[in-house]
């Protein structure tokens, strides 16, 4: 293999992982935007659309297409239920309450889904018969291009959503002034409520394309959770550009360290970057989207 | 048209609102007076349902609509123009009229809406200029008349107005109370707060003058205007300025 090769092989796998931790940024964002809390549930709903669209296949025995669908549009409802059931009936607004709600949530997810999914990991099968593809180099499967593809499709949608729906353009009122979008007649709840559900459905989403590459068991989304969280601060905290370009940047970073140094760090290089960034600009990046309301 | 029934409302257990009842009539501008701390914009939030009043009722036409949540105030037909503008800054100024008529999404409205936009920026040329531009980066009384087209969006048949002129210029200050005496005729009654009590009272009808949450009197504008012991008791011993504007 040349240096070439490699470095396309490198660049390969860290745009796959990268679509995947932008996935899971932009569902923090989501979430942040519509209350300004931090989701810790955001990874369980990767593991959950992973072990769905298993139970989908293999125990309903559901067409592939049929089957991801369905998964996605189940995460959604469970992040629906998350705001309905847990967020909005909290008597605090308290930001610091609502976030240990999420992760009370997580941790109640997680050991639902031991008991029904188990703890061995489960054979996800890719969306299309693994076959070796060549491009520049580097080989991949036909699922590679499926995270790819998936990833920017869902992102597409989701601008336009926000650029040309009514609905979407509602949801970016109430990030920007609650009081005001409801002196407009916006009922601020159930925006709250769709932004939950979208994240809902693009965790689940994620989760869907990228366990067969990876593996899939209960607790899958838990380190995927925390890349995207990583990705989502590197990008600055609250911004939807900075969630796809801090995923993107996190998951190359992360494969080309991987071949460079070794691959025992993977891991820590996401939480490294995660620190540098919050010694070098502290709280700047958080703070960046509450500046914006005037 | 829009009438305040024996509303009490309290922060606590500190009294905002006693007993106070107004009425707006069709094709009316009422102005409300008094000064800071008055119970002015608590009124303003328990009419557009921010706030739910302990004692009393609103009703629109009869309807009532006190316990209904803001949105349902506004699909009823009473917007509001809250005080400091409240845009959506980050959003162009097409985007925050297109969600002014957000109540009006469901009723199959859309050609309606497209007309009264085109009337709101016939009403407003300034903003047709700044359609795509963010709403934050708009002047002080470019964000006010962005402000008022966002609310008329939703076709009200009362708008209450937060203190529109606050901090603007004396001349955006006349443009504005222009715009205000053209709304009846448009189809709005106005419920109009101001501390600029000249202002309000040259294009009001009536007033109100509240005092620590409790209504002390109310008459035509020229009752209020001629009334110099009323003027001094409520209003403070006043200084005009060349604009027009009260200063205590």
């Amino acid at each position: 293999m040349t240096g070439g090769e490699q470095l396309a092989q490198y660049l390969m796998s860290g745009l796959t992982t990268g679509s995947i931790y932008a996935l899971v940024a932009l569902g923090f964002c989501l979430i942040h935007k519509a209350t300004h809390i931090v989701n810790f549930a955001q990874g369980d709903f990767l593991s959950l659309g992973g072990l769905m669209m298993y139970s989908l296949l293999h125990w309903a025995g559901l067409p592939a297409p049929l089957a991801f669908v369905l998964a996605v549009a189940a995460v959604a409802l469970v992040g629906a239920a998350l705001e309905r059931l847990a967020i909005r009936p909290a008597k605090s607004r308290d930001a610091m309450v609502l976030i240990f709600i999420t992760v009370a949530a997580s941790m109640f997810m997680r050991g639902i889904f031991k008991e029904v999914w188990g703890k061995q990991a489960l054979a996800m099968p890719p969306l299309s018969p693994d076959v070796a593809l060549k491009f520049l180099g580097a080989t991949f499967t036909p699922q590679n291009l499926w995270v790819l593809g998936i990833t920017l499709a869902a992102i597409a949608l989701l601008s336009f959503f926000f650029r040309a729906t009514l609905t979407g353009k509602a949801m970016r009122a109430v990030a920007a002034n609650p009081r005001a979008a409801a002196l407009m007649g916006i009922d601020t709840d159930r925006m709250v409520l769709y932004s939950f559900a979208l994240a809902g459905a693009l965790g689940g989403l994620a989760g869907v394309i990228i366990t067969p590459i990876t593996t899939l068991n209960y607790q899958v989304g838990v380190m995927m959770g925390l890349k995207g969280f990583a990705s989502a601060v590197l990008g600055g905290y609250g911004s939807f550009t900075g969630a796809i370009a801090g995923g993107l940047a996190l998951g190359l970073l992360e494969s080309l360290a991987t071949g460079v140094v070794s691959s025992a760090y993977k891991d820590l290089i996401a939480f490294v970057i995660l620190l540098a960034v919050l010694f070098v600009r502290p709280g700047g990046l958080l703070g960046r989207a509450q500046q914006v309301r005037v | 048209m829009l009438s305040v029934e024996g509303v009490s409302f309290n922060y606590g257990p500190h009294p905002a609102l006693r007993e106070v009842s107004l009425r707006v009539e069709p094709g009316e501008i009422v102005c409300l007076l008094g000064a800071n701390g008055a119970g002015k914009t608590t009124l303003m939030n328990v009419i557009s349902g921010l706030a739910r009043p302990q004692q009393g009722k609103v009703l629109l036409a009869g309807r009532e609509l006190s316990g209904l949540k803001p949105s349902r105030v506004v699909e009823a037909g009473v917007a509001q123009v809250p005080e400091g503008r409240q845009l959506f800054a980050p959003l162009s100024v097409r985007e925050n009229l297109e969600l002014g008529a957000f109540s009006r999404r469901s009723r199959g409205e859309r050609q309606e809406v497209a007309r009264d936009m085109e009337r709101a920026l016939a009403m407003f040329p300034v903003l047709a200029q700044r359609l795509g531009q963010p709403a934050g980066t708009l002047s002080g009384g470019e964000q006010q008349m962005l402000a008022m087209a966002r609310a008329l969006m939703a076709r009200p048949k009362v708008l209450l107005m937060d203190e529109p002129t606050l901090g603007l210029a004396p001349l955006v200050t006349r443009e504005i109370f222009d715009v205000i005496r053209r709304l009846p005729a448009s189809g709005a009654s106005v419920l109009l707060v101001e501390q600029n009590a000249l202002g309000a009272l040259s294009v009001a009808q009536r007033g109100y003058i509240i005092t620590s949450g409790q209504i002390r009197f109310s008459g035509t504008s020229r009752e209020i205007l001629g009334d110099v012991l009323l003027r001094e008791a409520f209003l403070g011993p006043e200084k005009v300025t060349a604009a027009g504007e009260v200063r205590r």
